[in-house]
């Protein structure tokens, strides 16, 4: 089964300078009562994203006509909280390709990386000034090399990031975990029969 | 052979493929399913013309979505009945047992799991729910997975992992009086931070984990994924068999004391290396209580709100006075005495009969204050008949508490049973994030007695004096 090919993005971004931004926070759990992954980009953030009266919240940053682009800087423990997918689900489908951020939470990561979003943890420093220098300069624009595990921060030095060379090659070809795993039927099989 | 920790037995003893270069296929033994995030999976091995793996090792529950008012009544929302039509419908065509809305064993899935016995030592346990941690209480490598996660698992029985880092929390000592589970965990969590246990897979030892019962081992292990970590887990001892013994889905008579046998060797050998350890006191645990709008943000009930001069980090002073400013406290007051309007005792952190226990002692002969809305919700049927059994039931509604069908109900506020804006809540739920528990709601993190007592006085209050004044 083949799923859509990452390899190169190059974005403007859009700062969130902030730490454990939570799954409830990312999707809130009364937008999880539906049964299929379409539409939830408009639900996105949507308490820091709307006012009590519907109206977009000008002080979120989304919201700001400054900031836009296909990847999300933030800071600590990213995606903490539940393990609802609808969490990349929605920053997927709101347009988000990448986020950037100091560390992230466990299963938020694991799903980011099956629904080709990239999840990159890079320093805390190097988070910190690419915050201050988005909001200094809007139009700054980041690029993240899968191929070469790199990304490109104007007025700071080329980055590296860790992925494991088989998540990398699934994103990179569009292919999906389900396919590999049940080309070792028979070692499943065979795992199963012992255990009787 | 080397000494090897319990995680490291069970993870070796599921490898099914490994490579260099590629994540372990691990083998699954239990997989639990809710209503919430199966749908997509389900869509997904359907347009795939994949079929179940393992349907016999599958479960399902309908908990998270399901109202906990009369369970005749046709549900309200035309979304969460649909989503729960839905679930039925799926496990059916999939030949998936479910405990439905019409079962009178229904209830939380981490409720029942252990309460079926379909949670056993040294079994693999997934499910589409962070809270899957709760299971490693019996010595079982369980974690929360996501929706394309569940999807693998339905075609392959397998998952595709790293292997984790492992952490002992040694909690040595005696518990003082109406310090509980929760307490520990909580202050466990404020130790370590709500990240400090990300990459680990934690396993709880020493004299005060060993004292618990499996229903306080379950409310340890459940809150280990609001520190961070992969899972938690507690090596299986004669509490656990005894525990296991004559429940539905465990081995029965000579097949049960063959497991048991087994089971025993589900141990930390002497000589095994963690990657780190924590050490705690369990004298110097208090009734916890959190302040913030994170689990990490817990502090005894006795002391004060923190100040945010206390704190050196930049980030850390702006997180704490915006949490302040959500949860309209003031710093360097006593957190005891905090007004409370609602009181939720429930969520698969705390609903089982020893938690309703706890909490009906508090309330018994007394009455909530006219301030409060107070609700019990069961964690399952069987707690549920349980505790009538026992006259718990008459105990909370004399007192005035609300006593409800068994579900998530107002730890996720998916089913209509929430806060509103400004209210404040004594929740013994396991998340205190913003809206949590309802849009603009503040949550304080308590055990089944703190959140009692906190009906009745109106406000949080020092359990340890409680009815002394």
């Amino acid at each position: 089964m083949s799923t859509q090919k990452v390899t190169t993005i190059q974005s403007t971004a859009v700062p969130l300078n902030r730490n454990n931004v939570d799954t409830d926070q990312i999707i809130p759990a009364r937008f999880l009562k539906g049964t299929t992954k379409a539409g939830l980009g408009e639900k996105l953030f949507f308490d820091w994203r709307y006012l009590e009266d519907g109206s977009p919240n000008p002080a979120f940053a989304l919201n700001s006509p400054r900031f836009s682009g296909s990847v999300l800087v933030a800071a600590h423990n990213f995606g903490c909280g539940s393990s609802r997918e609808h969490a990349p689900w929605a920053l997927k489908d709101y347009g988000f390709q990448v986020i950037l951020a100091i560390s992230f939470a466990d299963i938020f990561r694991n799903n980011s990386l099956k629904n080709q979003l990239l999840p990159i943890p890079l320093p805390e420093p190097v988070i910190l000034k690419l915050l201050d220098d988005i909001e200094a300069n809007p139009s700054l624009t980041v690029t993240v090399d899968l191929p070469r595990q790199a990304v490109q921060i104007p007025n700071q030095p080329e980055q590296r990031f860790e992925v494991d060379p088989y998540r990398k090659k699934c994103l990179m070809e569009g292919l999906d975990d389900i396919g590999y795993t049940l080309s070792h039927l028979a070692e499943i099989e065979a795992y199963e029969a012992l255990q009787v | 052979m080397s000494p090897k920790t319990l995680y490291q037995k069970i993870w070796d003893a599921h490898v099914v493929h490994q490579a260099e270069g590629f994540p372990t296929i691990l083998y699954i033994d239990r997989h639990l399913i809710h209503e919430v995030t199966s749908p997509q999976a389900f869509q997904g091995i359907r347009d795939k013309g994949l079929k179940l793996r393992q349907p016999n090792n599958t479960f399902g529950t309908v908990d998270h979505s399901i109202p906990t008012t009369d369970r005749k009544l046709p549900i309200q929302d035309p979304e969460a009945a649909s989503q729960i039509s839905t679930f039925e419908k799926n496990c059916r065509e999939y030949g998936i047992s479910f405990f439905g809305v019409d079962s009178d064993q229904q209830g939380i899935i981490h409720v029942i799991g252990p309460e079926q016995g379909l949670t056993l030592p040294g079994m693999t346990i997934v499910c589409g729910d962070s809270h899957t941690s709760t299971h490693g209480a019996f010595g079982a490598l369980a974690f929360g997975i996501g929706t394309s996660e569940i999807e693998h698992v339905f075609a392959t029985q397998c998952l595709l992992q790293q292997t984790s880092k492992t952490m002992e929390i040694r909690v040595e000592g005696t518990l003082s009086p109406m310090v509980t589970a929760k307490d520990i965990i909580l202050a466990i969590i404020a130790k370590i931070g709500m990240g400090g246990g990300t990459g680990y897979v934690l396993e709880y030892t020493g004299s005060a984990i060993r004292n618990l019962s499996m229903e306080g081992r379950m409310t340890l292990c459940n809150m280990s994924i609001e520190a961070g970590a992969r899972a938690g887990m507690v090596a299986p001892d004669e509490v656990t068999f005894e525990y296991l013994k004559g429940k539905p889905y465990a081995p029965q008579g000579a097949d049960f004391d063959k497991a048991v046998a087994r089971w025993k060797g589900l141990c930390t050998d002497t000589g095994a290396k963690y990657d780190t350890t924590v050490v705690l006191k369990a004298e110097e645990i208090e009734p916890m209580v959190t302040y913030g709008t994170n689990p990490g943000m817990a502090i005894g009930i006795s002391k004060a709100v923190p100040k945010p001069e206390e704190f050196s980090n930049a980030d850390e002073k702006a997180e704490l006075e915006d949490a302040l400013g959500y949860m309209a406290l003031q710093a360097g007051k006593p957190i005891a005495g905090t007004p409370i309007d609602v009181v939720f005792i429930g969520s698969c952190t705390n609903s089982r009969i020893e938690d309703l226990r706890d909490a009906a002692q508090m309330a018994k002969g007394q009455k909530v204050s006219p301030t409060v809305r107070a609700l019990v919700v069961p964690g399952s049927y069987p707690v549920k008949r349980q505790a009538e059994a026992e006259g718990l039931d008459r105990i909370f509604r004399e007192a005035g508490f609300e006593w409800r069908e068994p579900g998530c109900s107002m730890c996720i506020a998916m089913n209509g049973d929430q806060i509103e804006p400004g209210q404040a809540c004594a929740s013994t739920s396991n998340r205190n994030f913003k809206g949590r528990q309802g849009k603009g709601g503040r949550t304080f993190l308590v055990s089944p007695s703190m959140a009692a007592a906190a009906a009745i006085s109106g406000k949080l209050v020092d359990i340890r004096h409680f009815g002394q004044n």
